[in-house]
Order: structure tokens, then sequence, then C-alpha cells
């Protein structure tokens, strides 16, 4: 008897559509495209500002109060609380675990902790940024 | 029901083809009992691995419908009355439903699956004792029957065959967290190795497959905040002298 095993290959390209499992997490990594957007527009704001000119950041703020650019933070926000807040703060008791004596606390604790903190976090920016008194 | 077959007879086939069964199943049956009624009733040339009928040996993964699976506990009622069978993904088919577990196999024992203590032993009539709550930091690891559900899961051991996988980090892990254990420096190769945990990129399939609640994902996910926290610890003592 000969042994001849038979090697099914994976496709590099397509395997994600293979399933909805692998099409969510795709879905989820996606993000990295929107980071990449908000780096560019980081950058840009500071080359503005670097200029020294209160004309061009002026104008670099007129360029971003247009519909089109409010669109894209609406559907940013929208992406990112989908699949990076509620998606990673369901995943943080994976990476996070916590035993207090025998007892292990529960998955669901630590994930309010998580969006407690961010709450809290959100708030300070609010107040930093003025939007809150 | 129509239970549709992946057959690959080495032998003779150049590429594997489905063979469809029909099979008069018991509403209490699992995907093995209707594969035990092929093989006793219909055609005993089907090969496919299984042992213990209760999710304790591991043997009996399989592909059903698409989901990687332990065929013991995968229940005929669950499912629609077409099936399909196929041998574990991500892994070489010997024959049939049976795949080569050479490759997993050798990376569990790369994961030094064993306790490992740098002091002497205890005497011959005393035993390293532990704390329940010691215990419990990784007893959902122990549970892990090497079915290698998880490996048939894992996109990225399927694109790349040198990521040490799930199951053999999940290993690791275990004994890394066990407080009788004293090797967790020698497994840090795997921490920091190119194909180990650094190759996840957490797709959390692994962990949603498998029939035993292991959470291979986990062990990663912790494993990765241990190497980082390692890699730190080196940089700054590495700076101080």
């Amino acid at each position: 008897m000969s042994r001849r095993p038979y090697i099914r290959p994976m496709s590099n390209t397509t395997w994600y559509l293979s399933n909805g499992r692998y099409r969510r997490y795709m879905l989820r990594e996606v993000t990295c495209l929107l980071v990449g957007f908000y780096c560019f527009l980081a950058v840009w704001a500071l080359a503005v500002l670097a200029t020294g000119s209160p004309e061009r950041w002026e104008g670099f703020l007129r360029s971003q109060q247009n519909a089109a650019m409010i669109a894209v933070h609406a559907v940013a926000l929208i992406y990112y609380l989908i699949y990076m807040t509620f998606d990673w703060f369901k995943l943080a008791p994976k990476a996070m675990p916590v035993q207090l004596g025998e007892r292990k606390v529960s998955d669901r604790s630590i994930i309010l902790a998580h969006y407690v903190a961010w709450a809290a976090l959100t708030a300070f920016v609010a107040w930093l940024a003025g939007v809150i008194p | 029901m129509e239970l549709e077959v992946l057959r690959y007879d080495p032998e003779q086939d150049t590429e594997p083809h489905f063979q469809s069964y029909s099979v008069p199943c018991e509403d209490d049956w699992a995907i093995l009992d209707a594969l035990n009624h092929v093989k006793e009733n219909i055609d005993t040339t089907l090969s496919y691995r299984w042992s213990c009928h209760m999710m304790v040996c591991g043997s009996c993964g399989m592909m059903v419908n698409g989901e990687p699976s332990l065929t013991c506990k995968t229940f005929i009622r669950d499912l629609p009355d077409h099936v399909r069978i196929e041998p574990l993904a991500n892994l070489p088919i010997e024959r049939d439903l049976v795949v080569v577990l050479d490759d997993p196999m050798e990376k569990m024992h790369r994961a030094r699956p064993w306790i490992i203590r740098q002091d002497d032993p205890p005497p011959p009539d005393q035993e390293y004792t532990q704390s329940r709550a010691a215990l419990y930091k990784f007893k959902q690891y122990t549970m892990c029957v090497n079915c290698m559900c998880c490996y048939a899961a894992c996109p990225q051991y399927g694109l790349d065959q040198s990521f040490i996988g799930p199951a053999a980090l999940a290993l690791a892990h275990r004994y890394n967290l066990d407080s009788r254990d004293q090797g967790k420096s020698l497994r840090l190769d795997i921490l920091a190795d190119h194909d180990g945990v650094w190759d996840c990129s957490f797709v959390g399939a692994c962990s949603e497959v498998c029939p035993k609640s292991v959470d291979p994902a986990a062990a990663i996910q912790q494993m990765k905040v241990d190497g980082a926290i390692e890699w730190w610890k080196q940089k700054l003592s590495g700076s101080k002298s």
C-alpha cells in the first residue's frame, strides 16, 4: 500500500469568501483602511498647522465642513462602533481574564467595565474639547 | 438522510470526489452513527477514524456541512436532510475521511506539553501540591482532546502551515499557567518565533468550533500579552546594563 496524501490548497485571494465567520473577520480587518484615512487627515492637518498661516488653517477647516466629509465621518463612526468598539470589547475578557481567588470574574463584568471606562474617557475628551461644560 | 461523503483512494484516485449514501437514520443518532451504518451495511470500504463515541478520544473530527465538528456530538436532528461530510480542512487527506496529523502533532510536541522543573524533584513519597485557585487558572485548557478541529477552522494555518497553530499554543499556555511548572522560559520560542503567537490575527474561529470549549484564541491573546511584557522586560534590563 502506498501513501499519497492529497493536499487541498487554500486560495490566497478568496479564502475569506468561503464562510460567514471569515467574512465577518475581514469586515473587522478592513477598518485598517479607515485608520489609514484618519492618519492621512492628521498628517494633512499638521502640515497645514506647520505653515503657521491662519488663512490656510481656516481653509483646511472649511474643507472638512461639507456634506461628503460629514457623511464619511458618520459612516466611519458607525463602522468603528460595530467592528472595533463592540467587537473588541466583546473579545476583551479573552485577552484579560480576571480571577479572584477561586472565582473567575464574569466576561459580562469585564465587558461592562470597558464600556464604563469608554464613557468616562469620552466625557473627559468632550470636556477637554469644550463640548460639555 | 442523504449523506454526501468525500472519498479519496490514494491507490486509484487522482483527486477526491463525493459519493452519496441514503441512510435511514434514527432521531437520536449522531453523524458518527450514520457513518457506522454506511460502513456496516452499505460500503465497507469507507475509511474514517473514531474510537470512544463520547467526546473524549478526539478521533472523529470531520467537516460537517463545512463546519469542523466532532461527529459523535453532532446530531442528525440538528441538521438538514442533506449533509456533506469531508475530512478536516487544512490537513492532507490520507484516505477518505482520514487526515494526516503529523504536522499538528509535531507542533504540539514543540510546545513542551509537560511539567518542567528547574529544581530537584520532590521525594518519592511526596508530590507537587496545588491550590484549587491555581488549578482553575488553567483547567479550561486541559479539556483539549486533540481533535484538531481548531486547525481545520484556522485560516492562518490553512494559508501558512508554518504557523504553530491553536491547539499547540493553548497547550503551551496551559503549562505556562500551571503553578507546578517552571518551564515558561523554555517555551518562549513559540511566543517569539515568527510562526508563533504573532502569526495569529485573531479570527477566533478556533474557539468557535472547539467542541470542548477550550478557547485557544483566548490562550493565544494572553500569550501575546505575556510576550509583550517579556519583550519590555528584556529591553529594560538590556538598557540598564
